[in-house]
Formats: C-alpha cells, sequence, structure tokens
C-alpha cells in the first residue's frame, strides 16, 4: 500500500488574523504554523492504514523552506519520506497541479488529504487533482478501509452519510471521525530528522485566479445581556430589534 | 452572459441554497439556465425556477442521478457548459457543490472560487470577495480565465421573486462506466428535519446540558422557532448527538440569520463554525463563558429553567 498524504502548513486555529503590505499579504508575525487539521486526520488515518496493511507514506506540501518544520512533524507521526515542492501556493488550481505531477508516475494506490484547509477553506484541491490524474475524487471521507483493491468508506451530506466502494487508486479529502490524530513520539522525532525529504521546483501552467488584497470583517458590537428572569424580553428583541424571528 | 446553475435538490424540491444560486446568478444579470439532475425532483419545483430568475431549466432525467455521483455530475455540468456556451457556473457551496465544481474546472480550463460571500465586480476584471480563514477574514479575487465557476456561500444572494417564468427541457448526458467509478452502496439521512447548513435558525447545545437525555428541550425550542439543531464537538465525540450536528471549525460550519447557543462555552474552534451568524444568543450559567464576547445577546444563567421557558415565551408571542 503506497500512500501520498498532501498536507497545508496554516496558522493555528488560535492565530490573530492580520495582514500587511497594504493588505497583500497574511501577517506571520508571531503566529504558530501547524499541519492544517484535516490533513492531520488524513495522516492519522494513513498512518493506521500502513500498520494494518504494510507498505510506505510519502508526504506532500507546496510551500517554501519555511514549511519544513511542519513537513518534519508529519515525518515524526509515521510518514516514511516527503516531497516539498518550492513554490508558494497561491491557489486551488496552481497547488492541484503540482500535486499531480508528484503524484503521477508514483505509483500511488491512494492519495489523501483533507477536506480542506482551515486558511482559505476552498475544498477543491482533491477534486482537481482527482480530475487531473483521471481518478475518482471522493470528499468530505468520514471512515475508510481498505479491502484488497476496494476502498470503502462512507462520505458526509448534509443531514446524513453516504457509504461508498471505489476501486483504488483514487483521492480522498478527509474528515473527522476518520481517525485519531496522532501525537508524535520522541522516536518519531529523532528519526524524523534523518528520513528524506526531497526538494522539487514547480512546474505546469500556473493559477487561475489572482488575490486582489485582503479584508477583515467589521468589529462585534457589545453584547446585551438579558435578565434570566425577563425571556420575554429577548424573545421582543429577537422579534423587533434583530427582526430573525 | 450566459450562466448556468447547478441545482441540487432533496426530498423532492429544489433546496434552497440552489434557489439562492439561481437568485445569485439573476442579480449578475444575464441569461440564467438551471439545470437539475436526477429523476427524484418534481417538475413543478423545476417550473417554480423561473419565478427567481432562470429562463430555462434542463433536466437530467436519470434514476443513477438520484445520489450525488461526483465524477458523473461534473462531466454533465463541463458538457451543458459548453451546449449552453456559458460562461459562468454557479452552484451552492456545499457537501457536493465543492467536490464536483472542482472537476469541472478543471475539465473546462475555468477559474474556480469557492465560498464566495457577495456578487461579482465587473468594472475591470471579474472580481469577488470570498470568505477565509473560516469566517474570520475575506479575500478579494481576480478570476483571470474566460470561463468562470463560484460556489456560493449560503446567504450571499438575497432570494426575490422575478414573477418570470421557465421552460423545463429535457437534457441527455453522454456518460460511461468511468463516470461511475465511485458506487453509492447506501445512503444514511435524517428526513423531514430542517437540514443545519441550510437552516435559518439553529439551536446548539453542549456539555452544559450534561447528557444526551436533556436534548429534548433543545429538540422543543428547535421546533417552536422551525429551527435545525447542533451540538458542539464534544457532545458529539461522546455520541450523545450524531456527528453531523456538530458545529465547528472540523464540523459543519453554519450562516443562519440566528444562533442559539446553550450550554457551550465557545471554544475557538466552535466559534470557527459560526462567526458567520447573523445575530448569536448565548445562554450559559458561566458569565465568563468566552462565548458571551461573540454574542449578540446573552443570559447568564441555568438552561434548564431558562430554554423551557424561553420556549414557552415564543409560544405565547405567536
Amino acid at each position: 500500500m503506497k500512500i501520498l498524504v498532501c498536507i497545508t502548513h496554516v496558522p493555528d486555529t488560535t492565530s490573530r488574523i492580520t495582514f500587511t503590505d497594504g493588505d497583500t499579504k497574511f501577517d506571520t508575525n508571531g503566529v504558530q504554523f501547524i499541519i492544517g487539521p484535516y490533513d492531520d486526520y488524513a495522516l492519522a488515518r494513513a498512518v493506521e492504514l500502513k500498520e494494518q496493511l504494510g507498505g510506505s507514506i510519502t508526504v506532500l506540501n507546496v510551500g517554501g523552506a519555511e514549511t519544513e518544520p511542519t513537513i518534519r512533524k508529519a515525518l515524526a507521526i509515521g510518514a516514511d519520506d516527503a516531497i516539498r515542492v518550492n513554490a508558494e501556493p497561491k491557489d486551488s488550481f496552481f497547488v492541484a497541479e503540482q500535486i499531480a505531477n508528484a503524484a503521477k508516475d508514483g505509483g500511488y494506490d491512494l492519495i489523501l488529504m483533507g477536506r480542506e484547509s482551515i486558511d482559505f477553506n476552498g475544498g477543491m484541491v482533491h477534486g482537481m487533482v482527482g480530475e487531473l490524474l483521471g481518478l475518482p475524487s471522493i470528499s468530505p471521507v468520514m471512515t475508510l478501509d481498505i479491502e484488497g483493491d476496494t476502498a470503502k468508506m462512507t462520505r458526509e451530506i448534509e443531514g446524513g452519510k453516504e457509504y461508498l466502494e471505489v476501486k483504488l487508486p483514487f483521492v480522498a479529502g478527509c474528515q473527522e471521525p476518520i481517525a485519531e490524530w496522532k501525537i508524535p513520539n520522541m522516536r518519531g522525532i529523532m528519526s524524523a530528522r534523518t528520513k528524506p525529504l526531497n526538494v522539487v521546483e514547480p512546474s505546469g501552467n500556473g493559477e487561475n485566479t489572482r488575490l486582489e488584497k485582503y479584508e477583515l470583517p467589521p468589529a462585534k458590537g457589545e453584547v446585551k445581556m438579558i435578565d434570566a428572569d425577563n425571556v420575554g424580553e429577548l424573545v421582543s428583541l429577537l422579534k423587533n430589534e434583530a427582526k430573525v424571528i | 452572459m450566459s450562466i448556468l446553475v447547478f441545482v441540487e435538490s432533496a426530498e423532492g424540491q429544489v433546496k434552497k441554497t440552489s434557489i439562492e444560486a439561481v437568485a445569485y446568478a439573476a442579480a449578475m444579470g444575464g441569461d440564467v439556465t438551471a439545470i437539475a439532475l436526477g429523476n427524484n425532483v418534481d417538475s413543478s419545483e423545476l417550473e417554480k425556477l423561473g419565478n427567481f430568475g432562470a429562463s430555462k431549466v434542463l433536466h437530467v432525467d436519470d434514476e443513477r442521478l438520484n445520489q450525488g455521483v461526483i465524477q458523473a455530475y461534473s462531466s454533465i455540468l463541463a458538457k451543458a457548459m459548453a451546449d449552453t456556451g456559458a460562461e459562468v457556473l454557479v452552484l451552492a457551496n456545499s457537501a457536493l457543490g465543492n467536490p464536483v465544481s472542482a472537476r469541472v474546472s478543471v475539465k473546462v480550463g475555468a477559474s474556480l472560487v469557492s465560498n464566495v460571500t457577495d456578487l461579482p465586480d465587473t468594472s475591470s476584471g471579474f472580481k469577488v470577495k470570498r470568505s477565509i480563514y473560516t469566517g474570520k477574514a475575506f479575500a478579494n479575487v481576480e478570476l483571470t480565465n474566460d470561463k468562470k465557476i463560484l460556489a456560493i456561500k449560503k446567504n450571499a444572494a438575497e432570494i426575490k421573486e422575478t414573477g418570470g417564468s421557465a421552460t423545463v427541457e429535457k437534457y441527455s448526458a453522454d456518460l460511461n462506466d468511468g463516470d461511475f467509478g465511485a458506487k453509492i452502496t447506501k445512503t444514511d439521512k435524517a428526513t423531514g428535519e430542517v437540514l443545519l447548513p441550510e437552516a435559518e435558525i439553529v439551536v446548539s447545545g453542549g456539555r452544559g446540558l450534561k447528557g444526551p437525555e436533556n436534548w429534548g428541550m433543545i429538540e422543543d425550542l428547535a421546533k417552536e422557532l422551525g429551527a435545525a439543531t447542533g451540538c458542539s464537538k464534544p457532545v458529539s465525540d461522546m455520541d450523545w448527538r450524531p456527528h453531523h450536528e456538530h458545529v465547528g471549525q472540523t464540523g459543519v460550519k453554519v450562516s443562519p440569520q440566528l444562533y442559539i447557543a446553550v450550554g457551550i462555552s465557545g471554544a475557538i474552534q466552535h466559534l470557527a463554525g459560526v462567526n458567520s451568524s447573523k445575530y448569536i444568543v448565548v445562554i450559559n450559567k458561566d458569565p465568563e463563558a468566552p462565548f458571551f464576547k461573540a454574542a449578540d445577546y446573552g443570559i447568564v444563567g441555568d438552561a434548564f429553567e431558562i430554554v423551557p421557558k424561553f420556549t414557552e415565551a415564543l409560544r405565547a408571542a405567536k
């Protein structure tokens, strides 16, 4: 079982979001970067599948040299080797094309990633990679099991789930509860330092969108507190002030 | 401008998020053609789309498409874009819309933007505003290719009745076995309840409710408001409620008119899933709960007393 897990290098969930350079760049000052939470689920499931079926896990990230600590963390969690495509991830198509180019001759049985990144929330890369490689793509995947050359999984839909079967290879965008996140142990951290991390240069047609500028939403007003003995006031405010009921 | 809109349906009816997508396309100005897939959608529902801005509805009346087959759907939409000469495809930002539109964008060489929150600015080029950082910021993005695909976030468009009418035409799709590479073997779907991602009002419960046996009052309040029910991550992790009710960063992200949080402290991961709500009400016994900082209205007190009183007061105000 040869698995490719694509990961994003994103600001920690609790980061304060601000922009610099005339609102054209994310301000990384003081920001802690992590493996995207959804990608963490994909990686955790890959580790479990490798334990169960044998094989190898390659982790891939599209990013500059600053993403290497995040990639090393994925190696510490259980990936065997890594590919870093040396480019700033500009848009979904650009990233998808880098992944597809890196994966096309790799002979992967499974290409896993998170259902979306938590910075751009695109939710598009897995579908684009599937189409570029001519493989089925399924997202958001909640459970994933492999039986021979067939994957059995559940996909979240509005108000429930679908059960699906697909022949390997295919691409999946993953989410909880597909696996428990894995915490790297000391042995993993030590071995991650010596695992291969190959840097490749980007190739392809470039991106299909161009960022003009970022903006922040308007600041939230003060909360209006209502006495617990006076829920009638809440009803009245929702009816007459907010006009939502 | 020729615009194609992919409409999703559930339980025989066109989804509200898809009606919003039709309204969005109509507001862009241009000729709007809608396309519906599968034979489990009522034709009267499709005709109704004329009243929201579609001039024509293409219907692929094929039983194999009653469930969201990602590859087959994307093949049909790519073909329909070519056949209708559509420059833009508009659809709902949804569990189906996103994976499908990603594949269509590669097939037709389109620029694709998801989570779109506003109508395009076409004063110079074609630019849209999209939500990023799980609702904590926005990006203004230019779509640089000739063909464009927009996945519209809920509430990005106001539904307006135009009084227009639409013709419904059968449309045939050239599908092959490869389009059905992934087989859907079974579907577990809640029926008859308000679906969380599309709800206008959401009532969510957290650990403060102490156990699944206490959800009756949340359901009563939701029923009174015609709302969907949701929950925090710990509640779904403990199996008090099904996973599809989990609201938050790694669960369902909601954008209702009104979000009511009962016994939820407001961890940052939960807030990330609700910060697109228009109004937030927080009921919590801890006056220091961080959720109050994100709320519009708050009540400090015992949820077990407040929620039934709130339900009663709503009933009385009808």
